[in-house]
């Protein structure tokens, strides 16, 4: 499979993780064989992570869960610079993401989820600011998501065409 | 006593004899009914890209709300200009052969308005887009129609072009890649047209709107052949690729003369195309090309996708090469264009378009729009596949 045809798989998947190789297979114009073979390949390679659906929690009654952005400045370390302490703070389970930034006044953004406020809380003042390199935190709490992963959450764009047209 | 007036007495002979639309009679019909999935729509279903919408809000923002110049912005005009070379091959001077209008419909008819004295025939590709016919009549011509079938993928033959013309041919208006039957014709096909337009001295419209919808290969105009620019009217616009529809902003390029006559008719009827119109048209040109890639690789994505259904569940169906709509065959099922949509339609909640509205040679096909969701498309397929099973 080239490329290019590569890359469409992937947006494919990508937009509906749930499309059978045999649907893939059809609007690429390739054997589903070819599908599932090259699928494979690119989950040995890590090029597909995982398939996640995109949930909208918002929307979910008595949801439990707050989302918080950490902006955390460290002391990079000799040797490891800010390797070390951002792998470190990946192995909490209630970090989501960390991300090295530039040009912040901050170096790591860590997005954080946790059951309640008071949790996170705890959280970034008992685990996250009391680690040897980190220097200072800022939490900031996100109160509505309106577009997430490309997809804008609320307002989907319908269908408004006539029935039959021209 | 109250005086009875006729309303056919009132209206002039030409607009009294035009027949009503057969698409507007399945959109009654369908639009009366819940549930229905739509395969009968000829627009984009993606909703015109927010960077054109952007710059439209923008320029209302600025004040930008007077008419532009009778031919269209300068700008756009210039746009337009690089646009059709560097895609198309095909160079036109924005100042004296380029005019924006009203929608590529509006194109097609000060173009036949602007060529055709009474009783001039224009010949038509079949099947065709239902306003080329009704358009010819408005203008006092005569349409004749040009038969092309699925066996030969929907292309002009030079056997049948020669056929049909007579001393009272002035031009010949067809749209390829087509509507409805996604047909397209490559370079090599037009050539062996050209002798033919050339020895007859036919004007050619050309309703290049499905440009850029081709999969596989790039859209070949026939105005860029040799000799080919002086004898053609190249329409186009910006609802299809730019999923522009309800913007109402199309094109037609011409030699000054024909552009010229255009122009007075577009002057004295339209004016100028809507400005926030023009403003979004100048941003899809400048900066819409990946808006539009993504969405052509879509339908390129749903066509495979539909015509392997079609032939899974018994329809012979030819592989289109153009446009957003597959054509296939429902002869092997004994009904007619429309006895198969209305059956499809009351019993399995699925609007097709029968293929006859296309004209006499679209009867015994039908034509599904594959610009809806995938999800719509496979529940569309399933329904369609429960109607063959009752009617083998």
């Amino acid at each position: 499979m080239d490329s290019k045809k590569q890359r469409e798989l992937l947006h494919l998947l990508e937009e509906d993780s749930r499309m059978s190789a045999e649907q893939i297979g059809k609007m690429l114009a390739e054997p589903t064989e070819v599908i599932e073979r090259a699928i494979a390949t690119l989950e040995a390679e890590k090029v597909i992570v995982k398939y996640p659906a995109l949930i909208n929690w918002e929307r979910v009654e008595d949801h439990p869960y707050v989302n918080a952005m950490i902006d955390v400045k460290v002391t990079p370390k000799r040797d490891v610079g800010f390797d070390e302490v951002a792998e470190r703070i990946c192995r909490f389970p209630e970090v989501k993401a960390v991300y090295l930034m530039s040009g912040a006044s901050y170096d790591l953004s860590v997005v954080l989820e946790g059951k309640t406020m008071r949790e996170v809380a705890t959280f970034v003042s008992q685990k996250l600011a009391t680690l040897d390199s980190v220097v200072s935190t800022a939490t900031h709490f996100i109160l509505k998501r309106y577009k997430h992963d490309g997809i804008e959450l609320e307002d989907r764009d319908e269908d408004r065409r006539m029935v039959v047209t021209p | 006593m109250s005086m009875q007036l006729s309303v056919k007495s009132r209206l002039s002979s030409t607009v009294a004899s035009l027949k009503p639309s057969g698409i507007r009679r399945f959109f009654d019909l369908a639009a009366s009914m819940e549930g229905v999935i739509s395969l009968g729509v000829g627009e984009p279903d993606f909703v015109t890209p927010w960077r054109m919408r952007e710059a439209s809000i923008s320029s209302l923002e600025r004040g930008h709300t007077a008419y532009t110049s009778n031919a269209g912005m300068p700008q756009l005009r210039v746009e337009i200009q690089k646009y059709l070379e560097e895609r198309f091959s095909v160079s036109y001077h924005p100042e004296n052969e380029i005019l924006v209008t009203v929608g590529a419909s509006e194109a097609i008819d000060i173009a036949l308005r602007a060529i055709l004295d009474p009783g001039d025939e224009v010949l038509v590709v079949e099947p065709c887009y239902v306003s080329y016919e009704p358009v010819i009549r408005l203008a006092g011509g005569v349409p004749v129609f040009l038969k092309t079938t699925m066996e030969n993928q929907f292309k002009l033959t030079p056997e049948e072009l020669e056929t049909h013309i007579t001393p009272r041919t002035k031009a010949i208006i067809f749209c390829y890649p087509n509507n409805p039957t996604g047909g397209t014709m490559t370079a090599d096909e037009w050539k062996t047209l050209l002798p033919i337009i050339e020895k007859h001295d036919l004007l050619v419209i050309s309703d290049e709107i499905y440009a850029e919808l081709t999969y596989g290969r790039m859209h070949d105009s026939i105005a860029a052949l040799p000799g080919m620019k002086d004898r053609t009217i190249l329409i186009s616009g910006f609802s299809k690729a730019f999923a522009m529809t309800g913007w109402r902003l199309g094109y037609v390029c011409a030699t000054p003369d024909l552009l010229a006559g255009m122009l007075k008719i577009h002057q004295y009827t339209m004016l100028c195309a809507p400005t926030m119109a023009q403003m979004a048209a100048l941003e899809a040109l400048r900066h819409g090309r990946s808006d539009m890639e993504r969405m052509i690789e879509s339908y390129r994505q749903r066509r495979n996708f539909v015509v392997d259904g079609f032939r899974q569940i018994g329809l012979s169906c030819h592989e289109p090469d153009g446009a957003f709509y597959a054509f296939p065959s429902i002869a092997s099922t004994g009904l007619s264009s429309s006895e198969f949509a209305e059956k499809l339609l009351m019993e399995e909640k699925v609007a097709v378009v029968p293929g006859d509205v296309f004209g006499e040679s679209g009867n015994g096909h039908i034509r599904c729009s594959y610009a809806t969701s995938m999800e719509q498309l496979k529940k569309a397929l399933d329904r369609m596949e429960s109607l063959m099973g009752k009617l083998s």
